[in-house]
């Protein structure tokens, strides 16, 4: 226990602490959306697109992430606008958008003069260096994702679940197709500095898997979403700093070995 | 007799390849209009139509009462029977277009609404349930409330027998003639030895549509209309009977 306090006296692990909260809140519930609408490969497209503006913002000297952000919504616009408009197959136009991010990605750090400082905290993560300007962006994304989820439950819930119904109830289906495609992006971006452009899919997946496990109501797979990724995140994040080992990783692999747990032990009673 | 949708010379289709070509129909209140015809005759383009979820390539299509007054039970392969959502949700969303800020609105006559509908189903007892848990009869029974929430004038079902294994529900049938004391049906079915009975009129749609104004329909009928169907007989429900024409059958999977 004392051990903990004292951890807690050092500022960059209140840091890692809170990022771990707040990339539980936003994941969650963005994740409990992917997951349950079935966008688990859009999600993966526009998070290996986002590479792109990273490596341009190395390029042209502009903090990555903003790159990373321009990039990830540019792309979650364009895998809609490539299948529903240019007639290309779904999957297809997903291909498309994520190999090229990557590809624009690798130029750029190539690019780049000189030494490309942190590639591997944006690839793998470090929840660990998480600055407080990173923070205070997580807590806005987090607070207008709890609004945006708490004002427009039902709304998102009946368009999830039967597009084609909600059209014929003359719901602004489009309008909610992009502004949730908007907070998918913003939501990948600001967790990249987490556990990292590889693994960031397993927060916005793993997590719901185990809720799943427990309910099968939207509502309910947030809330306990939010819990299992905080609870593994914390879990992994304490691993990771006493044995020494890459936090990302830990975090993620804690994530499945809490499913697992779930899992059996739903299984067996 | 109200007119409730009229259309004129449409052509629909996807992509530019046209399925549904130069059609005409009227729907009036009271109307139980049986659509049958092969698969990919374009039974589906015509109710998407009719529901603006594809845009007429051309023609009119004209709907004299609002949009949100057409209750709608799609087929069953078009539900994503694991998305996390509740029988009572599922039936809620009928009334979607108050969803919009219900979140702190307190919804109290939309949801007796819901839960009347169910007690008059029997089934409030799965109120509570994932649809993933429901059997295919009452899951069918749950889309139907969902169509039903918001009184439509216009009710439009589209296969509804694929909900049950054993391809028909004599009930169901029984209860859409009772809602048609209500309101319009259109259903849609490529059964039409069973819906004969039950509706009033028919439509066959292969590419055309021609309009039917009885619920007897005879081979020669069908085949002049150029809808090669197989004709189905059941055990101990009502039908109509017709006679089996071998020599069309084929053309069920060619068209």
């Amino acid at each position: 226990m004392n051990i903990l306090i004292e951890l807690f006296s050092y500022d960059f692990f209140v840091n890692a602490f809170l990022a771990s909260l707040l990339a539980a809140i936003s994941c969650g519930i963005i994740g409990t959306y992917i997951v349950s609408r079935r966008i688990v490969f859009i999600s993966g497209g526009i998070t290996h697109a986002s590479f792109g503006g990273i490596g341009m913002g190395y390029y042209l000297g502009i903090n990555p992430l903003v790159g990373a952000g321009i990039f990830s919504i540019l792309s979650g616009m364009g895998i809609q606008l490539f299948s529903s408009k240019g007639k290309v197959r779904e999957d297809s136009s997903i291909a498309i958008w994520w190999s090229l991010g990557m590809a624009i990605g690798i130029i750029f750090v190539y690019l780049t003069p000189g030494y490309a400082p942190n590639l591997m905290s944006y690839l793998f993560g470090s929840i660990l260096t998480v600055s407080s300007g990173e923070l205070w962006l997580m807590l806005a994304l987090a607070v207008v994702i709890i609004l945006f989820f708490t004002f427009f439950y039902r709304t998102i819930l009946y368009i999830s679940f039967d597009e084609d119904f909600a059209k014929t109830s003359d719901l602004p289906v489009n309008l909610f197709n992009y502004l949730l495609m908007i907070l998918i992006s913003l939501t990948i971006v600001l967790n990249i500095r987490v556990v990292g452009i590889i693994l960031i899919l397993s927060l916005l997946t793993i997590p719901q898997a185990t809720a799943n496990v427990l309910t099968r109501e939207f509502g309910r797979m947030m809330v306990y979403s939010v819990g299992f990724a905080f609870l593994a995140s914390f879990i992994g994040l304490l691993i990771s700093y006493f044995a020494d080992i890459p936090s990302g990783a830990t975090i993620i692999f804690t994530q499945v070995i809490l499913f697992g747990l779930v899992k059996l032990i739903k299984t067996l009673f | 007799m109200k007119k409730l949708l009229e259309i004129k010379d449409l052509s629909a289709g996807y992509d530019g390849n046209i399925v549904l070509d130069n059609v005409s129909m009227e729907v009036f209140s009271g109307d139980f209009i049986g659509v049958i015809g092969p698969n990919g005759g374009g039974k589906t383009t015509l109710i998407k139509a009719i529901l603006g979820l594809i845009k007429p390539i051309s023609g009119e299509l004209n709907l004299h009462i609002s949009k949100t007054n057409i209750g709608y039970l799609p087929q069953v392969n078009q539900i994503d029977k694991r998305f996390p959502i509740s029988v009572i949700d599922v039936v809620r969303s009928g009334k979607a277009d108050s969803a919009l800020f219900s979140s702190f609105r307190k919804n109290t006559s939309e949801k007796e609404k819901a839960e009347s509908l169910l007690a008059e189903m029997g089934i409030s007892s799965i109120r509570n349930k994932a649809i993933g848990e429901l059997s295919g009869g009452q899951m069918q029974r749950v889309f139907l409330c969902r169509a039903l929430m918001n009184n439509p004038e216009l009710l439009v079902l589209d296969e509804p027998s694929t909900y049950v294994d054993n391809n028909f529900e004599g009930e169901l049938y029984l209860k859409l003639k009772e809602l048609n004391e209500q309101m319009a049906i259109i259903l849609i079915s490529h059964d039409v030895g069973t819906i004969s009975f039950f509706v009033k009129t028919i439509a066959c749609v292969n590419r055309n549509l021609h309009y039917h104004p009885s619920n007897i329909i005879t081979e020669e009928q069908l085949t002049s209309y150029n809808c090669p169907l197989q004709i189905i007989t059941h055990g101990n429900i009502p039908h109509t009977v017709l006679k089996l024409h071998d020599e069309h059958e084929h053309h069920e999977h060619t068209h």
